[in-house]
This record gives C-alpha cells, sequence and structure tokens, in this order.
C-alpha cells in the first residue's frame, strides 16, 4: 500500500485526529491569549512584575513537553485534561512578553493625550493601548500557535486527542507495513494545519489591524 | 434615549476664569519643589502664554489645571468652581487639551479622533457627526477629504489642526495648550499661529498656551506670564508691557534682543494706514498704462492680474523697453500680505521686494491697497512713543494701588476686592 491508498482507505479517521488535532490547538490558544494577555496587562506597568512574568513563562518553556505531560498525568489524569493544561502554559511566553513589550511600547505622549481628554483607566487600556500593542500581540498568537501544532502531537503520549496518535503508533510498530505511512501522514497533517491556522492569522491581522498602523 | 434638545441651539460656550491659588507641586524625594506656590488669575476668553526656559515647571503647572499631575498643594478654580477635588475625568472633558505633536492616536481616523470627547460625553450619534464636520470646517479642512484618513495620511500641520479640533470638539471653556506648535516647521508654525489667533477671535476660549519661544508668546498672548525655575512668575504682563519694560534682567534677558523689532509682531497691517495705489489691469491696452502712470505721478503702476491679485510692479522704463508688449516687462510681486499680517511680515515683504512697499491683498488674494516702508517706520515710532507713555502710566497706578491697599489694610478693610482690576 503506498502513501496515496494509505490516505483514501484512512482519510475518516485522518479527517478526525486532524479536526482534533486543530480543534485542540485552536481551544488552548484562546486560554492561551485571554490568560497570556490578561497577565501582559496586569504586569507591565511594573518593571518587577515584567520581568518576573516573562521569566515565569519562559522558564515553563523549558521544560520537556514529554516531562510536563508525563508529570501532569498522576495530577490530572490521562486525555484531555494533561494536554489542554500543558499546551496552554507552552502558549502563555510569546504572548506575554509580545503583550508586555507592545504595551509597554505605546507611544508615552499619546497616553499622556488620552488621559488629558478624560479617558478613564479602563476605556485608555480598551481604546487606545491595546489596539495599539495588537500588532506584536497578534504576532506573539502567531508564533504560540505554530509551536503548539508542533507540541500537540505529544499528547497522544497521555492518550491525548489529535494527529499525535498516527506518529506514535507508527513509531510503535516501525516495520510493519503502514507504520511509515502513518508517522508521514500524522506529520504532513501537522505541517498543513499549521500553515492552514496561519493564513488565518493573516485574514484577522488584516479585519483586526486599524489601517492607520498597519505596516 | 432621549436626550435634551438644548445643546443643539446653544451658543458656543466661551471662556471660563481660571484661578491658580498657592499652587504647588513637591515629588516625593527632590527637596526643591517643581512648582512652587503659583498664583494666578487667568480672565475669561483670555490667552494666557506660561514662557520659560526648559525645566521651569511651565508644563507642570499647566498639567496641574487638568491635574494630569495632581498639586500636592494650593487650589484651583475654573468658572469660580473649586475643582481641586473633583473626579479629574469628569474634569478633563470640560477642558481642551492639545499637545506636541498631535497626540492623535493613529488607529482611528480623523472623524474618530474628533469625535471621541463628544462621545465620551454620551452625545447623539447624529449630533457628533455634525459636529465633527463643522470642527473640520473650523480649523480649516475640508470635510469629505479629510474624515476617513488615518493621522499619518496627513502632514504635520494638518495634523496639529486636527489635534486643535478634538480638543475643541466637546466645546471646552478651557483650552490647555502644552508646546502644540513645537514640533512642525516654521512655516507651518506660523499658519497654525495664525490660524488659533482667527480661531480664539471667534470662539474667546480661555486658553492657557505653553511654549519656550518667546516670539510664539508675543504673537499669541494677550498676556504672558514669564517663568522662571520653580514656576516663580517673573513678570506676568501684557507682551507690550513686557517688551518695552521688562521686570527684571531674568525677563530682558528672555524677551532678548530687539524688543523694537519684536514688538512689530504685535501690531497687524490692518491696524496701519493703508494707502492706494495707481493700478492697472494685466490686458488693459499699453497707451492706457502709460497715461496712468502719468496722472498718478509715481513713478511704478501695480498691475493686477484677471482675478485681481497683485502681479506685477511696472516702471516708467519698463514701458518704454516693453515695445509693444508687457509679457516681459516689470518685476513679478514677490510677497504679498494680508490685513492679519503682523507688521514684521510686511517689513520683511518690503525689504525683500525692492519696491520700498507691499501689496495688501484681501479676500482671495484680491488687492485692497499697500503699506509701504514710511508707513511702518511711523506707526513703529508712535507704537513705542505709546507704549513707553503706558508703561509710566501703569507703573504710577500700580504704585498708586499700592498705597491704596496699605491704607485699606490699615484700615482693617478686604484688599482683595481691587486685585481683578489690577490684574485687568
Amino acid at each position: 500500500m503506498n502513501f496515496w491508498e494509505y490516505l483514501e482507505s484512512r482519510h475518516q479517521q485522518l479527517l478526525v485526529d486532524a479536526y482534533q488535532h486543530a480543534s485542540v490547538v485552536f481551544q488552548c490558544m484562546v486560554v492561551a491569549t485571554a490568560l497570556g494577555v490578561l497577565i501582559g496587562i496586569v504586569t507591565y506597568r511594573s518593571e518587577w512584575a515584567g520581568s518576573l512574568a516573562t521569566t515565569v513563562t519562559a522558564t515553563l518553556l523549558t521544560v520537556p513537553a514529554l516531562a510536563m505531560i508525563g508529570l501532569l498525568i498522576p495530577i490530572v489524569g490521562l486525555g484531555v485534561p494533561p494536554t489542554v493544561i500543558a499546551l496552554t502554559l507552552y502558549g502563555l511566553l510569546p504572548i506575554v512578553r509580545n503583550a508586555i513589550v507592545g504595551l509597554r511600547g505605546v507611544d508615552p505622549s499619546l497616553v499622556d493625550a488620552a488621559t488629558g481628554i478624560g479617558m478613564s483607566r479602563l476605556s485608555r487600556l480598551v481604546r487606545v493601548e491595546l489596539p495599539l500593542a495588537w500588532p506584536p500581540i497578534l504576532t506573539g498568537i502567531r508564533v504560540s500557535t505554530q509551536m503548539l501544532m508542533g507540541i500537540a502531537a505529544i499528547a497522544a503520549f497521555a492518550s491525548g486527542p489529535g494527529l499525535g496518535n498516527l506518529i506514535f503508533r507508527g513509531i510503535a510498530s516501525l516495520g510493519s507495513k503502514n507504520a511509515l505511512n502513518q508517522v508521514l501522514a500524522g506529520t504532513l497533517g501537522i505541517v498543513v494545519l499549521a500553515l492552514l491556522f496561519d493564513a488565518a492569522y493573516v485574514l484577522i491581522g488584516r479585519l483586526t489591524i486599524s489601517r492607520g498602523i498597519r505596516a | 434615549m432621549p436626550e435634551p434638545e438644548t445643546t443643539e441651539a446653544a451658543p458656543p460656550s466661551s471662556g471660563a476664569a481660571i484661578e491658580l491659588e498657592g499652587l504647588t507641586k513637591r515629588y516625593p524625594g527632590s527637596g526643591r519643589p517643581a512648582v512652587d506656590n503659583v498664583t494666578m488669575e487667568i480672565g475669561a476668553g483670555e490667552t494666557v502664554v506660561l514662557v520659560g526656559p526648559s525645566g521651569c515647571g511651565k508644563s507642570t503647572t499647566l498639567k496641574m489645571i487638568n491635574r494630569l499631575i495632581e498639586p500636592t498643594g494650593g487650589r484651583i478654580r475654573i468658572g469660580g468652581e473649586d475643582v481641586t477635588d473633583m473626579d479629574p475625568v469628569k474634569l478633563r472633558r470640560t477642558i481642551g487639551y492639545a499637545i506636541q505633536a498631535s497626540g492623535l492616536f493613529p488607529h482611528m481616523t480623523v472623524a474618530q479622533n474628533i469625535a471621541l470627547v463628544p462621545k465620551m460625553l454620551r452625545w447623539p450619534s447624529g449630533r457628533v457627526r455634525d459636529r465633527v464636520e463643522e470642527m473640520l470646517d473650523l480649523v480649516g479642512l475640508d470635510p469629505g477629504e479629510f474624515r476617513d484618513r488615518y493621522p499619518r495620511q496627513l502632514s504635520g500641520g494638518q495634523q496639529q489642526r486636527v489635534g486643535v479640533a478634538r480638543a475643541l470638539a466637546a466645546d471646552p471653556p478651557v483650552l490647555l495648550m502644552d508646546e502644540p506648535f513645537g514640533a512642525v516647521d516654521p512655516i507651518t508654525r506660523d499658519h497654525l499661529q495664525d490660524e488659533l489667533i482667527r480661531l480664539q477671535r471667534e470662539l474667546h476660549k480661555t486658553i492657557v498656551f505653553v511654549t519656550h519661544d518667546f516670539d510664539e508668546a508675543i504673537k499669541i498672548g494677550d498676556r504672558i506670564a514669564v517663568l522662571r525655575e520653580q514656576s516663580h512668575i517673573a513678570q506676568f504682563d501684557t507682551p507690550e508691557a513686557i517688551l518695552t519694560n521688562p521686570a527684571d534682567d531674568f525677563v530682558s534677558g528672555f524677551v532678548g534682543a530687539g524688543a523694537a523689532l519684536k514688538r512689530l509682531n504685535l501690531t497687524r497691517v490692518g491696524d496701519v494706514t493703508i494707502t492706494d495705489y495707481p493700478t492697472v489691469g494685466v490686458d488693459d491696452p499699453l497707451e492706457e498704462i502709460s497715461a496712468r502712470l502719468r496722472s498718478a505721478g509715481t513713478d511704478e503702476v501695480l498691475v493686477l492680474d484677471k482675478r485681481g491679485r497683485p502681479y506685477k510692479w511696472l516702471r516708467r522704463g519698463d514701458i518704454v523697453r516693453a515695445q509693444g508688449s508687457l509679457a516681459r516687462a516689470g518685476v513679478l510681486v514677490h510677497d504679498t500680505v494680508t490685513r492679519d499680517a503682523t507688521l514684521r511680515d510686511a517689513l520683511e515683504a518690503v525689504l525683500t521686494d525692492n519696491t520700498g512697499r507691499v501689496a495688501v491683498t484681501g479676500r482671495r488674494g484680491a488687492y485692497e491697497g499697500v503699506v509701504d516702508v514710511e508707513t511702518l517706520m511711523n506707526s513703529v515710532h508712535e507704537l513705542l512713543e505709546a507704549d513707553r507713555l503706558e508703561a509710566r502710566e501703569s507703573q504710577a497706578g500700580l504704585e498708586e494701588q499700592r498705597s491704596a491697599q496699605t491704607h485699606a489694610e490699615q484700615e482693617g478693610a478686604d484688599p482683595s476686592g481691587d486685585r481683578g482690576e489690577a490684574q485687568a
């Protein structure tokens, strides 16, 4: 059975895996974005808190994915929970860092102007600071997503969802006739998903970044 | 949402008086206060310029009026109401604020920028839209062309105009301007200053304007407060009085050389005699032009173009040499001035055009008359003379007041009743 025949005979299963992979990455990204931007907002004004947030999230990223999931299994069990927790934690760093850099990079004279014309602290944040910091934040989200695409494959180790299952199964049965096809299908699937997500981000950028500050 | 209709037809609100009383800002950990005990009364509808060297606290003083910087001592009253302890966010919505480099939000269009404060004040959307158009018109930008542009698609001068439009959008009685024209080129700055003077003539806001440029201060201010460090007031008086009668060496050092020349900035062309001058149309036949020259008794005539705008100066000799065609004869008019231009602009134009006079133009650049060098000289002489007289009188007046006050104090009466008059 060559690769194309393999794809054809298993496309049902492949699509389900791909959908689950995309879905878990997407959901984790939503949580990581919300959490990351929030951490950024809370910490960017203080030199000290900002570097603490960046350091902590950076440290999280250095924990090997396999170890992270392995450590989470005894605490939260198998399946979806360890996958979601691990992915969300990994996704934080680029978002937190870019949110802090972006918010700190807003021209102080604009912040002064916003306050001076009578904006409250909250509306200044929502209507001036966040929109201006949005392009770097979106870049952070993009980088995070690419990273999580790959890391999500390891979720299969904890019986999590996604294309990682194919890769793991293939590696476990190396030598059998479909082993290589499985690994190849899993890997290519992840690459294709990553590219699709990236295209989506370009579109989101077009729609959400004001024409006045688009590069 | 039911909205009171009253504001729709209300006339634009003109200025409110500002009183600063013992205003002080002391930053923690520094021995000397940044602003030390500033007391100042600014009349309604008055333009007051705070001018001083960098770091003298003029900007800090300004920012304490809308409490961007919270004072550590003293009171602020606007229109008689003590605003020192009111909600700063609410306060700022009633005070226009324009800063250097416009402070426009780059991610919002011109219209969105201008609409910010009216929207925060929950004006109905139709009224906000009308107001944006009105404000763009007011600052001389075509709404159709500029409404939907982003700040980066505007020149520096246009951005600054929009900045002023945004500051004035909610029709605040008070306008604070923090070196608003500091970041634009000199020519644009000149235009913007003229524009501001025109606006103020229409609107009568109370404007507090910070600059380090003394020439800008004399041009714009009804009164100027020259500040030294810690915002101590070295002199607070009309531009004329400061130029002709600086209070001390610090002020005269700040006024700089050429006070008499600067005096020219204070008088407009419209204030001096504009004389008539023989003119001819560019299409007039040559014989008629010659006849006009002979009858006029001058050496020159001013040729106007088809739309009545000064076109070139024509001398007797030019006509003789012209040999039937005027196309190449004469000297082109380089520079003209309007009635709103300062005498300094006029002098500049007279000196660059070697004709010894400059044409004054009105609407659409149409010819109205000329100002010549003698007129300029005479008016400067008269002005300086009048200033000196006034300075002496006000000096005497002050002395009298002071002695009256001392007298009143001795009698135990409240002396503060006279202060408004002394300031005016």
